[in-house]
């Protein structure tokens, strides 16, 4: 648990010796660190008073794992992991040619996409395919849209904004509140939310032109929880906590709808079986094509000027400036595409919940969007839809996790590690692998030949 | 007129709490210019630690006096908190000094999420009262002053005088003034940087357990959430008395509470996180270098 880093020449003797030594000290540490919250817990008694429960064995169980932990780290993992540094080191360095499966990995793996809900409903028939369409594929998907449209900000322009959620939040109230209260549609809606969202940008960026950095991370995350908290307040139009509730969904164009009511209900026009799969699957559809223009936008975008100016941006603010690009309109731009990447997705989310709150558009939800961006590798998009598959998978993938209760009692609830192992993860891919999943980016500009480059040659931008 | 100065008294408690977590803030933010994001779930931690520490000396003894149970709340609540923000630096922090910069912002994110979820786990969800400790009021001329909040203004003046003392007097203080100027160049001359750096995690660390524990004494109930908020208005409050100044931690700090006392008392209660919020973009937006701060010399 607690890192020594000391880095003495291993000898195999004092190797061992010097890992029971660090392990004790471990050990030490994580007792005084677990002694009073896990081994005490504070709990309520039947006058409402707080008494303590001992857990003096879980705390043995802490102590036991931080040390085990710690032993195996230094005796075990480092001089590996350092043999195989030394062993890399000696090796010629060799760029294999990348083959056909790697290659055409992107379009693999939107192929398997489009697959994704035939194959599931044919395994686990229509019922059994919700869980996994709309749990983990739609769920998935959101966030990779989120996350794109964020990289556009963070990962090319280098703009780092702590408050998207902001503007995710500006799209599904615009869908929410405009169709309930205007009867539009879903589809007239949704570049509508983008473009109220767009302007959002614009007016949240325009203060921040002057600030950089870290003050700029935490400009926008004031400005995230001004929406939020306007949003809990001004009860009158957004009913406050209770949120907006019977959103209307979305329909096939018109076409069909997924009303039960409705007389051109989808099942019915096709004497289909009464069920909620296929609006899930339809919005699956839905997610995935705005996925795939998110994608296409943002790949063109790179190469055009706008997209060269981001990155030039991102690299240098003040050869940027002095090279006669005009940065008041750069950040602009990128803060107002983002921004409309994350109105269509707040569209999205309110067609798909049927119901909005300020409760699901808090920091955390930003603070998860841009770990997923920065921990796929920000500006290489393959990496934030892997990060965001396994981040947004593995945590939804714990709830699903019922047999962990036959190993840990009754009373386990996995889904309340939810967030702390996602937290987990957030730390310990960060600090083994900075640059995210994905180390290489790919130059837009380039001599001769188009070669991935190392993503520790991008700068994470000032501005 | 007595209304406005009774919400100055609450708002000037209020405040003292604030700056006394923005310490925290300013000091890691100036010595190795990062925001410590987990620096308010550490105060949220040590009122957890003061709560504990308060339950088991109520297990052992009938009656303890208040001021020995509060110094004995406070210390448990400093050696806690000080043995997790140095654990998280360790972990969580030094691998990626060096790094680009968003590295341990990331990770700093992620402790804050950590933090506030191993307590929701390992000590329940619910809001955890105690018995008021302290309920003495003084009566001054109409304003009603309690003995809490003179206690916490005292405490926090004590604090503040031996910090300034140690960062200003001490040879630990001039590690830490010369690695704030020049991390390299205060290595070449002798300085163990990385030893300054975790002493100051520390200190931050031991201060925002003297807040916790004060928070708890004086709102008598804490909540594994309660690290966000009050985290981003201490912070608010280091960039308000401009960020890596020690007197502006604190004037911030009385500044925030200030206005939100102030705020709730005459405008709308509902928008006192919204008018603090709109102060930081403000402050960042016009005086980025804030009250007492030196402003940053861009260099090419």
């Amino acid at each position: 648990m607690a890192a020594n880093t000391t880095n003495s020449p291993a000898r195999p003797g004092s190797l061992v010796g010097q890992a029971l030594r660090e392990a004790v000290f471990a050990g030490l540490i994580s007792f005084g660190m677990f002694v009073l919250f896990v081994g005490l817990k504070t709990d309520q008694n039947m006058r409402n008073e707080l008494v303590l429960t001992q857990r003096w064995g879980l705390l043995a169980v802490f102590v036991g794992v931080a040390m085990a932990g710690r032993f195996l780290m230094v005796a075990a993992v480092r001089p590996w992991i350092a043999a195989r540094k030394a062993e890399r080191a000696a090796r010629p360095a060799t760029v294999a040619e990348a083959g056909p499966i790697r290659r055409n990995l992107h379009y693999i793996a939107f192929g398997a996409l489009v697959l994704f809900p035939p194959v599931v409903v044919a395994l686990f028939g229509m019922q059994g395919s919700l869980k996994f369409v709309d749990n983990f594929g739609i769920q998935i998907l959101i966030y990779v849209m989120l996350a794109w449209g964020l990289n556009i900000v963070v990962g090319l322009a280098g703009l780092l904004d702590l408050g998207y959620v902001a503007f995710y939040a500006v799209g599904a109230y615009s869908y929410a509140l405009l169709s309930s209260h205007f009867g539009l549609s879903f589809w007239v809606l949704l570049p509508l939310a983008g473009i109220l969202s767009a302007f959002w940008g614009v007016i949240l960026g325009f203060p921040v032109l002057r600030l950089r950095g870290d003050y700029l991370a935490i400009v926008t995350l004031a400005f995230g929880e001004i929406i939020r908290l306007v949003l809990v307040n001004w009860t009158e139009v957004t009913k406050g906590t209770f949120g907006i509730s019977g959103i209307a969904k979305a329909s096939v164009f018109g076409i069909w709808s997924f009303d039960v009511s409705a007389p051109n209900n989808f099942a019915k026009a096709f004497d289909l079986p009464m069920s909620s799969a296929y609006y899930k699957i339809f919005l699956f559809y839905v997610i995935l094509a705005m996925c795939a223009i998110t994608a296409f936008v943002s790949i063109r975008l790179r190469s055009m000027p706008i997209g060269r100016a981001w990155e030039a941006l991102r690299e240098d603010e003040i050869a940027c400036r002095s090279l006669g690009i005009n940065t008041v309109t750069t950040k602009l731009t990128a803060f107002a595409i983002g921004a409309m990447f994350g109105g269509f997705a707040g569209a999205f989310f309110g067609a798909r919940q049927g119901f909005v709150s300020p409760e699901s558009f808090v920091f955390l939800e930003s603070a998860v969007i841009l770990a997923i961006v920065v921990l796929g590798g920000m500006g290489s998009m393959f990496g934030i839809a892997v990060a965001a598959a396994v981040m947004i998978g593995g945590t939804e993938l714990l709830r699903e996790m019922s047999f962990l209760k036959a190993a840990f009692g009754p009373d386990f609830t996995p889904e309340l590690y939810r967030m702390l192992i996602f937290g987990l993860a957030m730390v310990i891919v960060m600090v083994l692998k900075p640059r995210g999943f994905v180390g290489t980016r790919q130059p837009t500009a380039f001599l001769h030949e188009r070669k991935a480059i190392s993503g520790s040659f991008t700068k994470e931008g000032h501005g | 007129m007595e209304y406005f100065i009774q919400q100055t008294v609450n708002g000037l408690t209020l405040g003292s709490i604030y700056g006394m977590i923005a310490i925290g803030y300013t000091m890691v933010y100036g010595i190795i210019g990062m925001i410590n994001f987990a620096h308010g779930d550490v105060f949220m931690l040590g009122a957890f630690a003061a709560l504990i520490a308060y339950l088991i000396l109520a297990a052992i003894f009938a009656s303890v006096p208040v001021a020995l149970a509060l110094l004995v709340m406070m210390a448990v609540a400093i050696v806690m908190t000080s043995l997790w923000n140095w654990t998280i630096e360790r972990i969580a922090y030094r691998p990626l000094r060096g790094s680009f910069r968003l590295a341990p912002l990331i990770t700093a994110i992620g402790m804050s999420i950590v933090l506030s979820n191993f307590i929701q786990v390992t000590q329940g969800p619910r809001n955890k009262p105690i018995a008021p400790m302290v309920s003495k009021v003084y009566d001054v001329g109409g304003i009603s002053i309690s003995l809490k909040q003179i206690l916490i203004v005292v405490i926090t003046i004590v604090m503040m005088t031996v910090f300034w003392f140690i960062v200003n007097r001490t040879s630990l203080g001039r590690a830490q003034r010369a690695t704030e100027q020049d991390r390299k160049m205060a290595a070449l001359l002798g300085v163990d940087v990385d030893r300054t750096i975790s002493i100051t995690f520390v200190m931050g660390a031991a201060l925002a357990g003297v807040a916790g524990t004060m928070f708890l004494m004086y709102y008598g109930v804490t909540v594994f959430s309660d690290g966000f908020i009050p985290g981003v208005k201490a912070f608010t409050a280091a960039v308000l008395g401009g960020i890596g100044s020690l007197p502006g931690a604190l004037l911030g700090g009385l500044l925030i509470g200030l206005i939100e006392s102030l705020w709730s008392a005459y405008f709308s209660i509902d928008y006192k996180d919204v008018a603090t919020f709109s102060i930081l973009a403000v402050v960042l937006i016009f005086k980025p270098s804030g009250i007492l701060g030196r402003p940053e010399i861009e260099k090419v």
